[in-house]
């Protein structure tokens, strides 16, 4: 068996075809931006997380620093259980708060992390003492109407 | 007599009925066989690497061009709707998407199929009329294992090939157009398809749907160049045949798998 050009032909098609899977992956996938380093897992309680999705990113001053993981509904508390995965690079104090915040309009939505001033750090396991659940827009609106009701109704009270 | 052309109606309707699941049944076995006496298109690799070059190599020119230019449609349509919204930044991501989840794979299995497949069927399928499959098993040499398997082979390992350059060199068509052309923020375009598109949740099931497609589109060409009559009618009748059903047939998987993939999770 000898080397033909038609296996230099066929060796050029797969190394191009695993070039275009590693541009893929890299260029226009995510891979290279995922760091497979090491997270800690940390917890929130929400009364309501809106439209928050599993994978969605966890930013701290506007730096992705992690990913949520896993989201459940705790039937004992009726809160929101969203769990996180936070990279060991980044340790944020133990009295940090975390919200549910959107990118832009209609972007989606992510974990917004503000840290606090506490000594000591969060640990793997630990829970966000302080958190702020995601704005649902029909109770803002509905907000807004029961306050602007309850303005036209001082209003009519003096002139009685 | 009414009654009796209702009942040659009602007798061809059963024909075509029967004939069909029998044709499937005959086309699994011949698949299976395919798949048991593939052993030889590894042992001896020269014969499955002469028809990746007959099928992928010779099938790269269309498939670039032709993901060249879908990409560059894709960036100037999605620009088109997306500035209405003002959310032209989010082009990059429109575009890799749409090429790497559904576009890359089906269009490049459909020009595959057309390109490849065509090839293939007409190829066996005269290899049939001009009797040197009769003459291969007068020899004593399987003629599925030395002509059938490693068609498959070269095919199966081609497609996901061909459906990645197709989608990589799509989004750099739709680069040229939306960030070169037209203009926008190179950074936005680059960072928002980055964020949204997932390793594995859409380039892996990128490739799994390629890689089916490559079977199906494979098996449905050599199928049908195996079982042509072996008149120069029937062969041309086998060649279209090969293009109608891989179409439908790839067309129709792509629906299974997407659903099956993304569910809106």
């Amino acid at each position: 068996m000898e080397r033909t050009t038609l296996d230099l032909w066929v060796g050029v098609f797969v190394v191009g075809g695993l070039i275009a899977l590693l541009i893929l992956a890299f260029k226009v996938g995510n891979l290279g931006g995922y760091d497979g380093s090491e997270t800690y897992k940390v917890y929130g309680e929400f009364d309501n997380i809106g439209g928050l999705k599993v994978k969605a990113p966890v930013k701290s001053a506007g730096v992705v620093v992690g990913r949520v993981s896993d989201i459940q509904f705790d039937n004992k508390t009726f809160l929101a259980l969203v769990e996180m995965r936070i990279s060991k690079r980044y340790l944020f104090p133990r009295d940090s708060s975390a919200a549910i915040l959107t990118s832009g309009l209609l972007g989606e939505q992510y974990i917004g992390l503000d840290a606090g001033g506490d000594e000591a750090n969060l640990r793997n396991g630990d829970k966000f003492k302080l958190t702020q659940s995601a704005v649902v827009l029909e109770r803002l609106i509905g907000q807004v109407l029961f306050n602007k009701a309850g303005e036209g109704g001082d209003k009519k009270a003096p002139a009685q | 007599m009414p009654h009796r052309k209702v009942g040659f109606g009602l007798r061809s309707i059963g024909h075509t009925v029967v004939n069909g699941v029998w044709r499937l049944g005959y086309a699994s076995r011949f698949f299976l066989l395919t798949l048991v006496s593939s052993g030889a298109s590894f042992r001896r690799i020269h014969l499955t690497i002469r028809e990746i070059y007959f099928s992928g190599v010779m099938s790269l020119i269309i498939i670039l061009v032709s993901g060249l230019f879908v990409g560059m449609v894709l960036g100037l349509q999605g620009y088109e709707t997306l500035q209405k919204y003002g959310s032209e930044s989010a082009l990059g991501s429109l575009v890799a998407l749409s090429l790497v989840r559904e576009l890359g794979p089906v269009l490049a299995a459909l020009l595959f199929a057309s390109r490849a497949g065509s090839a293939i069927t007409a190829e066996i399928g005269l290899m049939k009329a001009t009797e040197q499959i009769s003459a291969m098993e007068m020899m004593a040499v399987d003629p599925i294992s030395r002509v059938v398997a490693p068609r498959f082979w070269g095919g199966v390992i081609s497609m996901p090939l061909l459906a990645a350059m197709f989608s990589a060199i799509g989004v750099f068509g739709g680069y040229l157009v939306g960030v070169v052309f037209i203009g926008v923020d190179e950074g936005s375009f680059w960072s928002q398809m980055q964020a949204a598109v997932d390793f594995r949740q859409d380039i892996v099931n990128g490739v799994i749907k390629s890689v089916t497609f490559g079977i199906a589109v494979t098996a449905i060409a050599l199928f049908e160049g195996y079982d042509a009559p072996p008149t120069a009618e029937g062969v041309s009748h086998a060649t279209t045949r090969t293009v109608v059903t891989s179409a439908l047939v790839v067309l129709g998987l792509d629906f299974i798998l997407t659903a099956f993939m993304f569910r809106g999770v």
